[in-house]
C-alpha cells in the first residue's frame, strides 16, 4: 500500500498543475459559484470553451486509447489530474454524459468504424452527447421500456418518448435503448443505438424543474430514421451493453463526483466562516463544527474508497463493492452538505436569485433544490441499494 | 500509488484467517471472556508462536520489524474473531509505548520478551475524569532522591491485572514550558502537554494495587490501577522527565489506527453473518433478504464496512510513512469508524430479530465489542473536533 505519487506520476501532477495555474479562468467562480452542480444553461457556452482548452491541452479522455483521441493513460493519471482539478477548484466537464457513458460503451463495443467517428469529438465538446434511457413508464424498470425501432431496408424507425433527458435541447447525440423485438423476454429485445438528434421527426420539449430552470426534457420520436449502421453492440444485445459498462462508468463518474463533492465543501466552510451565529463566526459553533468536521471526513473517505476500486481496476480485477458504493454515499453527503448550507442561512435561506439579501445570489437556494435530484437521477438511492443487495452481497430478488 | 495489500500482506491474511477459525471460534472466546485472564497460556504462546507479538518491533529486539499496513492485516483478523486477552494491551499500548518513549536500556529489557510473548505490557494513561488530552494526566511523580514516588489512580487501563510492566503516565511538573513551535501557551500560562512523564513501573511494585472492573465487553478486561507511594528508581524514568506527552500522543495515535483496524474486521463479519443469514431466514414464504427493507439495510452496512477499511488503510499508511497529516488520518478513521462499527453491529441484531437479542448467538460480542472500543481513544465526537481543529476550521 503505498499512497504516494511515483517520479512518472509527480511529474504528472506537475504537468497538470502548471497548466491549471496558467489556464484557469480567473472570473469563473463568479460564473457558477457552486461546482458540485449539473451547470445552468447560461454557462453552456463557457464550459463548451473550457472543455475544448482541456481537449486541446490533452487532458480529456486521459484513459482512452490514443487512436480514439485519448491519452491511453490508466485511471491513476485519471485520479491524479481530478485532485488537481479539485484543488483549483476547476470548472465541471460539461459533456459529461459523454465521457462518463457514451464514450466508454462506445470504445467497449464499438466497431471500428464507431470508434474513429464519435469519442475524439466528445472529448472537444464538438458534440454534446444526452442519454435516452428513462420514459415516462420506464424508470427505475428500465428494461420496461415502450420506446420501438423498426426494421425497414437499411435502417430502423424508431417511435415513442423519452423523459427526464437531460440537456437534450443542446445534445446531437443521444444514446438510444429502443426496443426491436416485442415479442423477446424484456431484456432481450432491447438494442442501443447512437442516434443524430438533428434527424428529422426528433422533438425535445423541455420540461421546468423544480430550480425553475429547463435542464431536462421530454423527447419525441415520430417515425425517426435510424441508420443500421449505427447500432452499437449488435442487435436485441442493447440490454448488456448498456450495463456491462455501468461499473467503470460509476467508476469514472465516482472520480469527478468525489471532486464536485470537495469543491462544494470548500464553498460551504467558506460560508461558514463568513456567516455569523451569535456574534461569532458559524465555525466557532460546537454544533456547526461537528456537522463540518463529518462532512470533511466523508469527503475524504469517498475519495479513499474510489482509490481502492481503482487499484483492483489496474490490478485486472472488476470493480469490486467499492465501486458501486460511490454513487450512494456521493448522493448521500451531497443532499446533506446542501441542506447545511441551508441551515447555516437561517430565515435567509428563504431568499433566493434577485434578491439583493440573497446569501451569494442566491446559489445555495439553487444547489439545494437541485441536489433533490441526486438521489434520483442515474438510477435511484433505492435501485443502488437493490443492485448492492443482490450484486455485490447476494441476496435474492424480490 | 497503490491502494492495495502486497502479497505477503494477503498472506498474513489467510494465515491468520485460519488460525483465529481454529485457535479461537466463538466457543474458545466465550470460555476465554469467563475468565479473568482472557487468555490461556496455550494459546498466547501459539500467537506468539506466529510472531505476531513482536510484528512491530524491530529485529533488534526480536521482532519481525513489519509496518502498520501489516498490522492492520492482523488486527483486522483479530477484530474478526473478537480475540479477546492481552494482544492489543502488550503490543499497541505497553510495547508500543516502550518502543517509543523507552531508553535502550528499556527497550533491549523489555521489547525481546514482549516480542516473544514472555512478557506482557499494558499503558495506564486516563483517570477518573476520563480526559484525553494532556490535561487529563494529573497522578504525581515527586522527585525524592535519584527516583521518583508516584501517587494517584489510573483507569480504563487494558488488561493491568495480567501485565508484567505497566507504563505509566504521571505528571512530574504543572507544565511551565511553552508548547514547542513557538505557540503561546494556553490560557492559565500553563501548557498541559509540558511537564508529563512515563515511568516503568513493574508488577509487584509495593504500592501497585490492581482491580479488575465489570465490563459491557467482558472479551476486554479493563482495570483500575492504584499508585500509593510508589517509589520508583531513576531507571524508571523512561525519556526525558516532563516531555512525555509527544511519545505518549504518538502510541495513543497508532493504537487508535490499529483498533480501527479491529473494528472493520469486526464490522465485516457482522455483515457476512447477517447476509447469510438474510439468505436462509425465510418469512411470509421467502427469504427475508429477498425484501428491501433488509436487503437496502444490507447495501448500507457494506457501505459502512467498506469506508471504515478505506479510511483506516489510509491512517495506517500515514502511520508507516509519518506524513504531516497523520493525525488528521487518525481522527477522521476514528471518527468515521466508530459510528460505522456501532451501526453495523446494531443493524445486524436488528436484521437476525429475537436470535440476535440472545446470549446464545454471537452477535452481542460484536455488539458489545463496538461499543467499548467506540469510547476508547476518543468518540467521533471527539475525533471530529480534533478533525475540525486539524483543518483550521
Amino acid at each position: 500500500m503505498d499512497f504516494a505519487l511515483t517520479p512518472e506520476q509527480t511529474s504528472f501532477r506537475d504537468e497538470v498543475r502548471s497548466w491549471l495555474a496558467k489556464n484557469l479562468p480567473k472570473d469563473w467562480s463568479d460564473r457558477m459559484r457552486v461546482g458540485s452542480d449539473v451547470p445552468r444553461p447560461e454557462v453552456y457556452d463557457f464550459l463548451r470553451t473550457w472543455q475544448r482548452k482541456m481537449y486541446d491541452a490533452g487532458f480529456m479522455g486521459l484513459t482512452w486509447p490514443k487512436d480514439y483521441g485519448g491519452r491511453g493513460l490508466t485511471f491513476m493519471e485519471e485520479m491524479i489530474f481530478q485532485e488537481q482539478i479539485a484543488l483549483a477548484k476547476a470548472p465541471p466537464v460539461l459533456n459529461i454524459l459523454a465521457i462518463g457513458m457514451a464514450g466508454p460503451t462506445i470504445i467497449a463495443y464499438g466497431t471500428e468504424e464507431q470508434k474513429r467517428r464519435y469519442p475524439a469529438k466528445m472529448l472537444s465538446c464538438e458534440e454534446i452527447w444526452c442519454q435516452g434511457y428513462s420514459e415516462p413508464n420506464s424508470g427505475s424498470d428500465l428494461a420496461s421500456l415502450q420506446t420501438r425501432a423498426e426494421k425497414v431496408g437499411d435502417h430502423y424507425v424508431v417511435n415513442g418518448q423519452k423523459v427526464w433527458t437531460s440537456i437534450a435541447h443542446q445534445a446531437d447525440w443521444m444514446m438510444l435503448l429502443a426496443r426491436t423485438d416485442g415479442k423477446a423476454e424484456k431484456h432481450k429485445g432491447i438494442t442501443y443505438f447512437l442516434l443524430d438528434m438533428h434527424s428529422p421527426g426528433v422533438t425535445v420539449k423541455p420540461l421546468k424543474q423544480i430550480t425553475g430552470d429547463d435542464e431536462f426534457n421530454e423527447v419525441y420520436f415520430d417515425n425517426v430514421k435510424v441508420p443500421e449502421a449505427n447500432i452499437l453492440g449488435g442487435l436485441n444485445n442493447g440490454w448488456a451493453v448498456g450495463m456491462t459498462t455501468l461499473m467503470y462508468e460509476r467508476l469514472a463518474l465516482g472520480f469527478g463526483l468525489q471532486v464536485r463533492l470537495r469543491i462544494a465543501l470548500d464553498g460551504l466552510v467558506d460560508l461558514a466562516k463568513r456567516t455569523k451565529k451569535n456574534g461569532a463566526p458559524a465555525t466557532q459553533d460546537p454544533n456547526v463544527r461537528q456537522k463540518l468536521a463529518q462532512m470533511w471526513i466523508d469527503t475524504e473517505v469517498f475519495k479513499y474508497t474510489g482509490a481502492r476500486a481503482v487499484t483492483k481496476l489496474l490490478k485486472g480485477e472488476l470493480p469490486g463493492p467499492e465501486a458501486s458504493a460511490g454513487k450512494m454515499m456521493w448522493v448521500e453527503g451531497h443532499q446533506r452538505l446542501q441542506e447545511l448550507a441551508m441551515e447555516l442561512q437561517g430565515p435567509y435561506s428563504q431568499l433566493g436569485r434577485g434578491s439583493r439579501w440573497a446569501v451569494d445570489g442566491g446559489v445555495w437556494q439553487y444547489s439545494y433544490l437541485r441536489s433533490r435530484a441526486n438521489s434520483i437521477e442515474g438510477g435511484t438511492t433505492e435501485i443502488q441499494k437493490n443492485i448492492i443487495g443482490e450484486r455485490v452481497l447476494g441476496l435474492p430478488k424480490g | 500509488m497503490n491502494f492495495g495489500f502486497n502479497e505477503e500482506q494477503e498472506l498474513l491474511r489467510s494465515t491468520a484467517r485460519k488460525f483465529f477459525d481454529n485457535e479461537c471460534a466463538s466457543e474458545t472466546v466465550r470460555k476465554l471472556m469467563d475468565g479473568p485472564e482472557g487468555m490461556t497460556p496455550d494459546l498466547w504462546k501459539k500467537i506468539a508462536e506466529q510472531g505476531w507479538t513482536g510484528l512491530i518491533f524491530p529485529d533488534e529486539h526480536g521482532g519481525m520489524g513489519l509496518g502498520f499496513v501489516d498490522l492492520v492485516v492482523l488486527m483486522e483478523e483479530m477484530g474478526r474473531s473478537v480475540v479477546p486477552g492481552p494482544f492489543f494491551s502488550t503490543v499497541l499500548l505497553g510495547g508500543l509505548a516502550i518502543r517509543e518513549a523507552g531508553t535502550d536500556a528499556q527497550k533491549k529489557a523489555w521489547l525481546p520478551k514482549i516480542s516473544s510473548g514472555d512478557a506482557r505490557a499494558t499503558l495506564a494513561w486516563m483517570e477518573p475524569s476520563a480526559e484525553l488530552g494532556a490535561g487529563g494526566i494529573t497522578l504525581q511523580a515527586a522527585a525524592k532522591g535519584a527516583g521518583f514516588t508516584l501517587d494517584g489512580t489510573k483507569l480504563f487501563v487494558h488488561d493491568a491485572h495480567t501485565a508484567d510492566v505497566i507504563v505509566v503516565a504521571a505528571r512530574t511538573s504543572s507544565g511551565q514550558n511553552p508548547p514547542a513551535g513557538g505557540q503561546n501557551p494556553p490560557a492559565g500560562g500553563q501548557n498541559p502537554e509540558d511537564g508529563v512523564s512515563l515511568f516503568l513501573v513493574p508488577k509487584g511494585t509495593p504500592g501497585l494495587s490492581v482491580t479488575l472492573l465489570p465490563t459491557m465487553d467482558q472479551t476486554r478486561k479493563l482495570c483500575e490501577v492504584g499508585l500509593k507511594d510508589v517509589a520508583l528508581g531513576a531507571d524508571a524514568l523512561m525519556g526525558q522527565a516532563g516531555s512525555g506527552w509527544a511519545p505518549l500522543a504518538r502510541v495513543i495515535d497508532r493504537a487508535t489506527v490499529a483498533l480501527c483496524a479491529e473494528m472493520c474486521g469486526g464490522a465485516q463479519k457482522v455483515l457476512e453473518m447477517t447476509v447469510e443469514y438474510a439468505k436462509i431466514r425465510q418469512a411470509f414464504g421467502r427469504p427475508i433478504g429477498s425484501y428491501q427493507g433488509v436487503k437496502h439495510k444490507a447495501a448500507d452496512m457494506l457501505v459502512d464496512v467498506e469506508n471504515s477499511k478505506s479510511i483506516t488503510y489510509y491512517a495506517a499508511w500515514a502511520m508507516d510513512e509519518g506524513v504531516p497529516e497523520g493525525q488528521l488520518a487518525v481522527s477522521m478513521a476514528k471518527a468515521y469508524v466508530s459510528d460505522a462499527y456501532r451501526r453495523v453491529s446494531g443493524a445486524g441484531i436488528q436484521l437476525h430479530g429475537g436470535i440476535g437479542f440472545t446470549w446464545e448467538h454471537d452477535l452481542h460480542l460484536y455488539f458489545k465489542r463496538a461499543k467499548g472500543s467506540e469510547f476508547t481513544f476518543g468518540d467521533a465526537t471527539w475525533h471530529r473536533e480534533r478533525v475540525a481543529q486539524l483543518v483550521n476550521l
